[in-house]
């Protein structure tokens, strides 16, 4: 194809992406070392019939002015990835030094608010993607092995947990585990502790968002393996059992095998829509014991007060995290290419 | 033949029966849970007293005389305006999903037929544009809007989904057109049309099982998203998503929450029925990138 040709059809399509994804990229950058502008502080005399007093006030005029000169506010350098909100150098600094032990030094770093984003976001990532490969393996084998008519209903009610968006999914699994719903119940009735409440409890909670990680993406393994099943080899598999590769075996040397480009595929996935984890942290209202990068961004941009340069720089620093995570694959992909 | 070769000892089967149950359970009791619940009073489907109260429903018959109530529509849907998100909904989905493929279509043919090392550039920034969580480029997108008096409008959250469609968008067509023979339209080409018209009249024909595939997943993204509605519509034009997750901020008070998990049980019929028509298509589209790289 010519280029000019070329640059025709994907003009639409790199238009958009270039306004409404880079462009943000950049912009998310620039905010971040930005900080707002100061509002004037002016003098005012106030004189009462009890005499005359000076108080400072907001000098409303002069603030609009300034801001209207300035709309990205005033250059603040790394300060806002510095922060208290942020990377925190100085209380990290503080708690390295006066922290008795390395357990005494984590619990205050995860008091933090990015750390602790940070430290769940991680969590969950590479617990949830591996446990969504296991359970969705296991699942395809299963299905793969059921009789013929049963397995489209099996896909069709597998395929609900996935489709379904991921603030209903959450709330529907949310609304059963609480004290009041049936799971709370059960798991009142098998820890003999009616009290027991799983969003009073960090660890609960923790084991919770991620059961609903499990459960909403085990579903998309699932699917991708079972389509790998249909595709093995049958005389590989058939030789194998005439050489006398016992069930087990005809798995590990076979089938894996075959599998093994597909759960590259899948953990990439996985990787890249695990480490924005964000819904379900809003429907099981968690933000008290878990929070993720993505939560701590929606939280500075909603509410009343705006924090936009504190978002930018959480943004920033996920942006960041998601390049590390990719980065294995990008230099992957680079080396394959360069090697074709 | 794999019947003899591959028969099974009787513990593997119970095995394998046990797995398909438990799994079963775990994927479809939720919801069938909530779609019952929905028809009860909170009483009921939040219980102190005894679970089993959710499914008897005494307080049900106690308080709206019968063993259901459409209480919870009825206050989602007619007191807090619900069918607005709801044809809000429509209205982004609509546009969001036929931009995306007109784009995507002219965008993903021209990738699969280059030869030239800038298309496989092209897909890689695409793919590393896949991974930026969406909540991080509303934070670019915020200060630009509220100066350019943009934010609050559908239109502007239809373009925004629009764009963060775009690489997966162009990802899966990309592998579709791939499929498409380069004979057909080089032939077209020989015989006198530009490219264009080739695209025009030879691809457009026998694009649409892979163009029906990637609209379904344009869909579930756009109904889906919560990041992006949420931050930039305002209150009057909310989809649905951002909508449910109002009722819980707010109402909080006795027997509203039952309006949550109506809205819930609404907001999940569209995908239930769509998952039962487009089974295969889904299917198809989800192992599309795996197996085809």
């Amino acid at each position: 194809m010519k280029h000019k040709t070329f640059l025709w059809f994907v003009l639409p399509s790199s238009l958009a992406m270039l306004l409404f994804i880079f462009f943000p990229i950049v912009s998310v950058l620039i905010q971040s070392v930005h900080v707002d502008t100061e509002q004037v502080i002016k003098e005012v005399k106030n004189c009462g019939p009890f005499g005359c007093e000076t108080i400072t006030a907001v000098d409303q005029e002069a603030t609009q002015a300034l801001k209207r000169d300035n709309p990205l506010g005033r250059f603040a350098g790394l300060s806002t990835y510095f922060d208290r909100r942020h990377l925190a150098l100085d209380e990290v600094r503080a708690a390295w030094g006066n922290a008795s032990g390395a357990g005494d030094f984590f619990s205050q770093l995860l008091n933090l608010p990015f750390y602790k984003a940070m430290s769940f976001t991680l969590a969950y990532t590479f617990i949830v993607t591996p446990l969504v490969i296991i359970f969705g393996f296991i699942i395809a084998v299963a299905v793969n092995g059921a009789a013929k008519w049963v397995r489209g209903p099996l896909i069709f009610f597998s395929l609900l947990p996935m489709l379904v968006t991921p603030l209903v999914g959450s709330l529907i699994i949310f609304w059963m585990v609480d004290a009041r719903g049936v799971i709370g119940a059960a798991l009142q009735y098998v820890a003999g502790d009616p009290n027991l409440s799983v969003k009073a409890s960090t660890p609960l909670t923790w084991v919770m968002l991620m059961v609903y990680g499990v459960w909403h993406s085990a579903p998309f393994a699932f699917i991708v393996y079972y389509a790998g099943l249909q595709s093995v080899n049958k005389d590989t598999l058939e030789s194998a059992m005439i050489d006398g590769a016992s069930r087990w075996e005809q798995i590990r040397y076979v089938i894996i095998p075959h599998l093994l480009p597909l759960t590259t595929f899948i953990a990439l996935m996985q990787l890249m829509d695990n480490f924005r984890v964000f819904e379900p942290i809003v429907s099981f209202s968690a933000e008290a014991h878990a929070t993720s990068l993505s939560w701590a961004i929606y939280n500075d941009l909603g509410g009343e007060t705006r924090q936009l340069s504190s978002a930018a720089a959480t943004s920033v620093l996920t942006i960041l995290g998601i390049c590390i995570l990719l980065l294995p694959v990008l230099v992957r992909t680079w080396r394959d290419f360069n090697h074709k | 033949m794999t019947a003899k070769t591959q028969r099974r000892s009787h513990a593997l089967n119970l095995l394998l029966i046990a797995v398909l149950v438990i799994w079963m359970i775990l994927a479809a009791f939720p919801f069938l849970w909530t779609l019952w619940g929905s028809f009860k009073v909170e009483g009921d489907f939040f219980s102190k007293a005894d679970w089993m109260n959710a499914l008897t429903g005494p307080l049900t018959l106690k308080e709206a005389g019968g063993s259901f109530t459409g209480a919870g529509y009825h206050g989602a849907w007619i007191k807090e305006a619900f069918g607005l998100a709801a044809i809000n909904t429509v209205i982004v989905c609509v546009f969001v999903v036929t931009i995306s493929l007109t784009f995507g279509t002219l965008g993903g043919y021209a990738l699969s037929r280059s030869t030239y090392r800038y298309a496989f550039w092209f897909l890689i920034i695409a793919l590393i544009f896949r991974a930026m969580p969406p909540i991080t480029l509303v934070s670019g997108y915020l200060p630009v809007f509220f100066t350019w008096n943009l934010w609050g409008h559908l239109p502007t959250a239809i373009v925004v989904l629009v764009a963060i469609n775009q690489p997966f968008t162009l990802w899966m067509l990309h592998s579709f057109f791939k499929n498409i023979p380069k004979d057909l339209d080089e032939s077209a080409m020989v015989d006198g049309c530009n490219r264009f018209q080739a695209f025009r009249h030879v691809i457009v024909p026998v694009m649409w099982p892979g163009v029906i595939t990637t609209g379904l997943f344009s869909f579930l993204l756009a109904y889906n998203d919560f990041a992006v509605t949420a931050m930039i519509l305002s209150k009057e034009n909310q989809t649905m998503v951002p909508k449910i997750s109002s009722f819980l901020g707010t109402t909080q008070t006795k027997g509203n929450v039952m309006f949550a998990v109506a809205s819930v049980v609404s907001v999940t019929a569209p995908l239930f029925v769509m998952v039962l028509f487009f089974q295969r298509q889904i299917v198809s589209g989800l192992t599309a990138g795996a197996v085809k790289g």
